[in-house]
């Protein structure tokens, strides 16, 4: 689960680490009165949405190119820049050219670095530690810098029996190249990263840059905050800063409804049951030649009733062309369950394009056979390969008729006109 | 001989007294595994399914010695009861459990590192060698005997290579489901290693997918540790656009590190065959066996 940079710096701050003086705001207006009540007479300005890389994105429309992240100098042109960046689309390499809308900025004084840390801290898989990750090359950079130099990265994996140790933690620092007030702050930044990386079951916490400033204070100037989705029941007060005002339509039903859906840009809808089974069906339409218009999983454990809004999400969906079910029973899901979820769903809402049916494993036969009696219009398939063909043709089939349909529609308007004239 | 499970191998159930975990015993048992008890706390000296009931995996041990045992455990528990098998030393524990926070398996693999035990798992359908015996959730009327060792990430992919290899005239002597989470136990490195080692596997068709680094990892294995044995490898995700969610948490493209194409590479470097695509796994095996 994503929150916003206002809300990671918020927790942060809870747990004791230096945060610059910041307000949120949804209106121009706020965001000046912001800028008057931190006072001072440099603000930073950034545009609140759950993907990274805004310095060097840009807002749709705007020829400006600026992004989404300004220094500013006056109360004024907090405000002016606030109205460019609220309820405008802000493209990122994080966000897809689709980009994301900017519904809150938020404006924090500016703070006097002397230098940018980058510090991380993640599961590594490979050693299945929390494991922090550091480095010299804070700042917009730090990817450029992990494929240039990979030694400028330092990680340490942290040993869950012992924590992250007091001596661990100034040694990174040291090797940071930190001193003094720095060198002890910076530790002490690393230490809280670790606790609260545990006690809210945190998936990724990133403080880009952690600045030095003058004064040797380390201040955390942004910060990224995931949480894991399967540890958020131990977490109520985590779940309640969830914002689901970013995420796709499509995508919000799905997840309300208990499956995994990603809408691609293709026309062949496509719904298989567990996660690596539906990525090997949108592979194998591909393989095939088809443009997949969806990755759509839905759990093994579902009901008949979860399947069936999945099937309708996918009919719904006005760029599907065609339609293929990919489902090997097997564990607790049993194919007549996907047969009955189909055949209620065109019962209520009759199909406008061809369905492929591909079912194999726990309880197939049966399933087939009651959809063969009982089922809208469809094509069973034998296999994947098959089932992964016959879909591509039938999207094919679907476009050539629909164009058809337009020119009839043409031909018949011409030849309407003709005779009224 | 076959890997991990054989027929002697007795299991004891971690959770066999709820509903999914009554449902999979009793199958198990219709199966032919040697099925010798179950586990729940305070319902020791009890009975289930005609199996004797013990309140501690300590004591299952003690009165059955099973050498394995199956865990169906809701997500907030599973963590202590693979903590409670590790501590029991039972030799090989398989976790079907799905959705544990991740840091809470951080603490087992911890636990894992001075410790006899072997963990599969968890989210995975668990360990079959056919007509042998069964620890999981996989259908057995899918599985043929035979020679071919089958590992794979994702779960319901298992049974998509099983039917492949089965239409190509060639059996499993066993599927592994190692589970696609981001801390898990056996990985595609410990399975190939057993394989290869094995006296009934002729050849190996591993499944993995986008996400981690396991399959980069299990090329770097075989690099150093040239098999006779073949392994066809099929990547899921190619298609996936990258660095977005796809259910699993597995399955996040990251930095361009462990996308399909740098996995396959990487396979490919290593000497194993690629099926292009999820259709194609069964015949690439039987064409490279010949």
């Amino acid at each position: 689960m994503d929150i916003h940079e206002y809300q990671a710096k918020q927790i942060l701050g809870r747990h004791g680490i230096r945060v610059p003086q910041g307000g949120v705001a949804s209106t121009p207006g706020e965001a000046m009165r912001v800028a008057e009540r931190l006072g001072g007479r440099r603000w930073v300005l950034k545009a609140q949405i759950h993907a990274g890389g805004r310095k060097e994105g840009h807002f749709e429309g705007d020829p400006s190119a600026k992004g989404g992240v300004r220094v500013l100098d006056s109360v004024d042109a907090v405000g002016l820049n606030a109205e460019q960046m609220l309820y405008h689309v802000l493209v990122t390499k994080q966000t897809g050219p689709q980009g994301t809308e900017v519904k809150r900025v938020y404006l924090e004084q500016a703070v006097d670095i002397q230098r940018e840390l980058y510090l991380g801290m993640l599961v590594d898989r490979r050693s299945s530690r929390v494991t922090l990750i550091a480095s010299t090359e804070g700042g917009v950079n730090i990817e450029l810098a992990a494929r240039r130099s990979p030694s400028s990265i330092l990680r340490l994996p942290i040993d869950p029996e012992t924590g992250l140790r007091d001596q661990d933690a100034n040694n990174m620092a040291a090797q940071l190249g930190l001193e003094g007030n720095a060198a002890e702050q910076a530790a002490r930044v690393m230490s809280i990263m670790y606790d609260m990386f545990i006690a809210n079951d945190a998936a990724l916490i990133e403080i880009n840059p952690l600045a030095i400033t003058r004064e040797g204070d380390a201040v955390a100037l942004d910060a990224v905050l995931t949480f894991d989705n399967n540890a958020l029941f131990r977490h109520q007060d985590i779940r309640a800063l969830q914002d689901d005002t970013e995420t796709n339509l499509g995508e919000l039903q799905a997840a309300h409804h208990g499956f995994n859906y990603v809408k691609l840009d293709g026309n062949i809808g496509s719904l298989a049951c567990g996660a690596g089974s539906a990525l090997a069906t949108v592979d194998a339409i591909r393989h095939y030649g088809g443009e997949p218009a969806n990755f759509l999983d839905v759990p093994p454990d579902s009901k008949v009733g979860r399947v069936k809004d999945a099937f309708e999400l996918l009919a719904s969906d006005p760029a599907v062309e065609s339609i293929l079910v990919n489902v090997f029973g097997g564990g607790i899901m049993r194919c007549d369950a996907i047969a009955d979820a189909i055949l209620v769903a065109t019962r209520e809402m009759p199909l406008e394009v061809p369905l492929v049916v591909r079912l194999s494993g726990t309880n197939a036969r049966l399933a087939l056979s009651s959809l063969r009696d009982s089922g809208p219009p469809l094509t069973i398939a034998d296999n994947l390969a098959d089932a992964a063909e016959k879909v591509v043709l039938a999207a094919r089939e679907t476009r050539r008729t629909n164009r058809r349909g337009w020119w009839d529609r043409v031909q018949g308007a011409l030849g309407k006109q003709q005779n009224d004239s | 001989m076959s890997i991990l499970v054989d027929a002697n191998t007795k299991v004891i159930c971690q959770g066999m007294t709820g509903r999914q975990g009554t449902f999979y015993a009793e199958r198990a048992i219709a199966y032919g595994t040697k099925m010798v008890g179950g586990v729940r706390p305070g319902w020791g000296g009890g009975k289930h399914l005609g199996l004797p009931v013990f309140s501690t995996v300590r004591e299952a041990m003690a009165a059955t010695g099973a050498d394995a045992t199956v865990i169906f455990v809701p997500p907030a528990e599973a963590a202590g009861a693979i903590r409670e098998a590790i501590d029991a030393e039972v030799p090989l524990i398989v976790c079907i459990t799905e959705r544990i926070p991740v840091l809470d398996m951080v603490q087992v693999k911890r636990a894992l590192e001075d410790a006899p035990s072997r963990l599969v798992g968890p989210n995975c359908p668990g360990i079959i060698t056919p007509g042998e015996c069964k620890v999981g959730i996989m259908p057995g009327n899918l599985f043929r005997r035979g020679r071919i060792g089958i590992v794979s990430r994702a779960g319901t992919l298992i049974y998509e290579a099983v039917e492949q290899t089965t239409a190509n005239r060639l059996g499993q002597s066993t599927c592994v489901g190692i589970g696609a989470d981001p801390v898990q136990g056996l990985t595609f490195t410990d399975c190939l290693a057993l394989f290869m080692a094995d006296p009934e596997t002729d050849g190996v068709i591993m499944i993995g997918e986008i996400g981690g680094t396991a399959e980069e990892d299990a090329a770097d294995y075989l690099k150093a540790n040239p098999g006779a044995k073949p392994v066809v490898a099929y990547v899921a995700g190619r298609f996936a656009p990258p660095g977005r969610r796809m259910g699993h948490a597995g399955a996040i493209v990251q930095h361009g590190v462990g996308d399909a194409e740098s996995k396959i590479a990487a396979l490919r470097g290593a000497g194993v065959h690629i099926a292009e695509s999820p259709t194609a796994i069964g015949a690439t095996m039987a064409s490279v066996l010949g």
